[in-house]
C-alpha cells in the first residue's frame, strides 16, 4: 500500500487566554497514513486529537510542521463531533451542498439518502429530525464527495448504544462500498478495535504517539465479542 | 396569505380567529370615536363620517395619491439606502475587532443624535432638496441597522464556517447558504423597526422642507386647523404601512423562518 498522507507536527500550542496559561498540545508527531487504511486515533480527552484532525483538514494553520497529501487535487470530507448541518437547508440540500454546483454526482443524492435510511426525510429540516438521523446526514454528506481522505471526530458520541451500533454498521457498509482512507478519533476502545485497521494511541502533555498497532481482525471476527475483547486488551496494554 | 395562516394557527381561547378579533376591536374604536365626536360636536374633533368625506374628496382630486406616493417613494429609497449602508457597516464592525473598538463610540454618538438635528443640518448644508431629505432620513436609520447587524455578524457560527471550508463551498455559496441565513433574523429585526422609524422621520423631513408628501399636507392642514384632513392623511398612511408589514415583511419573515422547530 502506498502512503497517502504524511503528517508532521513539530509543535502545536495555544496562546494564553483568559487566565489559562499557554500550552503545547502536540510535539514531535510524525504520522504516515497508508492509502485505504482505517486509522483510529485514541487518547485521553484534551490530548489534542481534535486539534490534529483540524490541522490535517487545513482548518488550523497555526502550527509548526507540514501535512502532505499525496493525491492530485485531494478531496476531503470531515464528520465533526456535532453534525454541523445547515438548519435552514433540508436534509437533501445539506448533502447536495457538499458537491460543487452542476456536479454529475448530484444525481446520486437520493440514492445516498436511501442508503443511509433517510429517503423519507429528504425534505425535512435538520432540527426536526433526531440526533441519530442528523448524524446519518453527516455521514451521507461525507461519502457523497467520495473523499480521498475522510476525517471523523467522535462522530457517534451522545447517542444511545443501539443507535451508535447501527451507525457503526452503516459506516462499515459505506466504507466497504467505496473504500477510502479514514482518520477516526474516538475515546471508545471497543469502537476503535471494531473499526480500525490500525490504532494510534496518543498520550501525555504535550501529546506524543505512545503506541501504534495494526489490527489483524478479519471482517467476521469484528462481530465476535471475545476476539474484540482480546484485541482490546492487546492494543491497550500499557506500554 | 400570511393573514389567513395566522388566523387559522392563532385561534383565540374561545375559538374565534385572530383576524376577527382585530377587525372587531378596530370597529369598536371607530364606534367610540364616533360617539365622542358627536358629544364634543366641534369642528376641531371631526367624527369618522367627516374624515371619510375628506378622504374621498382628497382621493377624487388626486392629491391623496400624489402625496402618499411621494412619501412612500421617499420611505422606500431612504429605507433601502439605510439597510444597505447600515448592513455593510454592521458586518464590517462585527467581523473586524479593531474597527469595532475604534468606531463603537462614533456609533453611539450617531445613535444619540436627535433626528431633528440631523434633518436641520442636512437642509442647512445641502439646501431644501430631495437629496438632503433622503440623506437626513438615511443617516437617522443607519446606526440602528448597523448595531443590529453587528450583533448578527458577531454571533456567526465558526463551526458552520469550518464545515463550509472543508466542503469547499467557496465565498459565494458560503455567503448564500451559511452566512446570510444566520443574519436573516437580524436583517428582519432591523427592517421591522426600520420601517416604523423611517416613515415617521420622512413626515418630519417633509414638514420642514418639502412641498409634496404627507408631511407637507399635514403642515398645510395644521395652518388651516383642518383636523379632518390631518386624520384622513394619518389614517391612510397607517393603513399603507400596515399593508407593507402584513403583505411584505411578514411573508418574508415566515419564509426565512420556516426551518425553525
Amino acid at each position: 500500500m502506498s502512503e497517502l498522507v504524511r503528517i508532521r507536527v513539530l509543535r502545536k500550542g495555544f496562546p494564553a487566554v483568559a487566565g489559562r496559561a499557554a500550552t503545547t498540545v502536540l510535539e514531535g508527531l510524525d504520522l504516515a497514513i497508508e492509502a485505504g487504511s482505517f486509522v483510529v486515533l485514541t487518547g485521553p480527552s484534551g490530548c489534542g486529537k481534535s486539534t490534529l484532525l483540524n490541522i490535517v483538514a487545513g482548518l488550523d494553520t497555526d502550527y509548526e510542521g507540514s501535512v502532505e497529501l499525496r493525491a492530485a487535487d485531494p478531496s476531503l470530507a470531515y464528520v465533526f463531533q456535532s453534525p454541523r448541518l445547515l438548519p435552514w437547508r433540508t436534509v437533501a440540500e445539506n448533502v447536495a451542498l457538499a458537491l460543487p454546483d452542476g456536479d454529475p454526482r448530484l444525481a446520486s443524492v437520493p440514492d445516498m439518502l436511501a442508503r443511509v435510511g433517510l429517503a423519507e426525510a429528504a425534505s425535512a429540516y435538520p432540527e426536526r429530525i433526531s440526533l441519530g438521523m442528523q448524524r446519518r446526514v453527516a455521514l451521507a454528506r461525507a461519502f457523497i464527495v467520495e473523499p480521498d481522505l475522510l476525517l471523523m471526530d467522535e462522530p457517534f458520541v451522545s447517542l444511545d448504544d443501539p443507535t451508535a451500533e447501527d451507525l457503526r454498521r452503516l459506516l462499515v457498509e459505506l466504507w466497504g462500498r467505496r473504500p477510502t482512507t479514514v482518520l477516526f478519533v474516538t475515546h471508545d476502545r471497543r469502537e476503535a478495535v471494531i473499526l480500525a485497521t490500525r490504532i494510534v494511541r496518543l498520550a501525555g502533555s504535550p501529546a506524543r504517539v505512545v503506541a501504534d498497532t495494526v489490527i489483524a481482525l478479519a471482517g467476521a471476527e469484528r462481530g465476535c465479542t471475545d476476539r474484540v475483547m482480546a484485541e482490546q486488551r492487546r492494543v491497550f496494554a500499557d506500554p | 396569505m400570511a393573514l389567513a395562516t395566522r388566523a387559522t394557527t392563532a385561534q383565540g381561547a374561545i375559538g374565534i380567529p385572530r383576524l376577527v378579533w382585530t377587525l372587531g376591536s378596530l370597529a369598536a374604536l371607530v364606534v367610540v370615536w364616533a360617539i365622542v365626536a358627536s358629544l364634543v360636536s366641534s369642528r376641531l374633533f371631526p367624527g369618522p363620517a367627516e374624515v371619510c368625506h375628506t378622504f374621498l374628496r382628497e382621493v377624487e382630486t388626486g392629491s391623496l395619491m400624489r402625496h402618499v406616493g411621494a412619501t412612500l417613494a421617499r420611505v422606500v429609497v431612504s429605507f433601502v439606502l439605510a439597510m444597505l449602508i447600515g448592513s455593510a457597516i454592521g458586518l464590517a464592525l462585527g467581523r473586524v475587532k479593531s474597527a469595532d473598538r475604534f468606531f463603537d463610540s462614533w456609533l453611539i454618538f450617531f445613535l444619540n443624535l436627535p433626528a431633528l438635528v440631523v434633518i436641520i443640518l442636512c437642509y442647512v448644508w445641502f439646501g431644501l432638496t430631495e437629496l438632503a431629505a433622503i440623506t437626513a432620513v438615511a443617516i437617522n436609520k443607519i446606526p440602528n441597522v448597523a448595531v443590529t447587524v453587528r450583533e448578527g455578524a458577531r454571533s456567526l457560527s465558526r463551526d458552520l464556517a469550518e464545515m463550509a471550508s472543508v466542503y469547499r463551498f467557496g465565498w459565494w455559496r458560503t455567503l448564500r447558504h451559511v452566512t446570510l441565513p444566520q443574519l436573516a433574523p437580524f436583517f428582519a429585526a432591523a427592517a421591522r423597526s426600520g420601517l416604523a422609524l423611517v416613515w415617521k422621520i420622512v413626515l418630519v423631513v417633509e414638514l420642514l422642507g418639502r412641498s409634496t408628501g404627507v408631511g407637507h399636507q399635514l403642515n398645510v392642514a395644521f395652518q388651516l386647523f383642518d383636523v379632518a384632513m390631518i386624520l384622513a392623511y394619518a389614517i391612510t398612511f397607517i393603513l399603507v404601512v400596515q399593508a407593507i408589514e402584513i403583505g411584505l415583511l411578514q411573508p418574508i419573515d415566515a419564509k426565512v423562518n420556516r426551518w425553525r422547530r
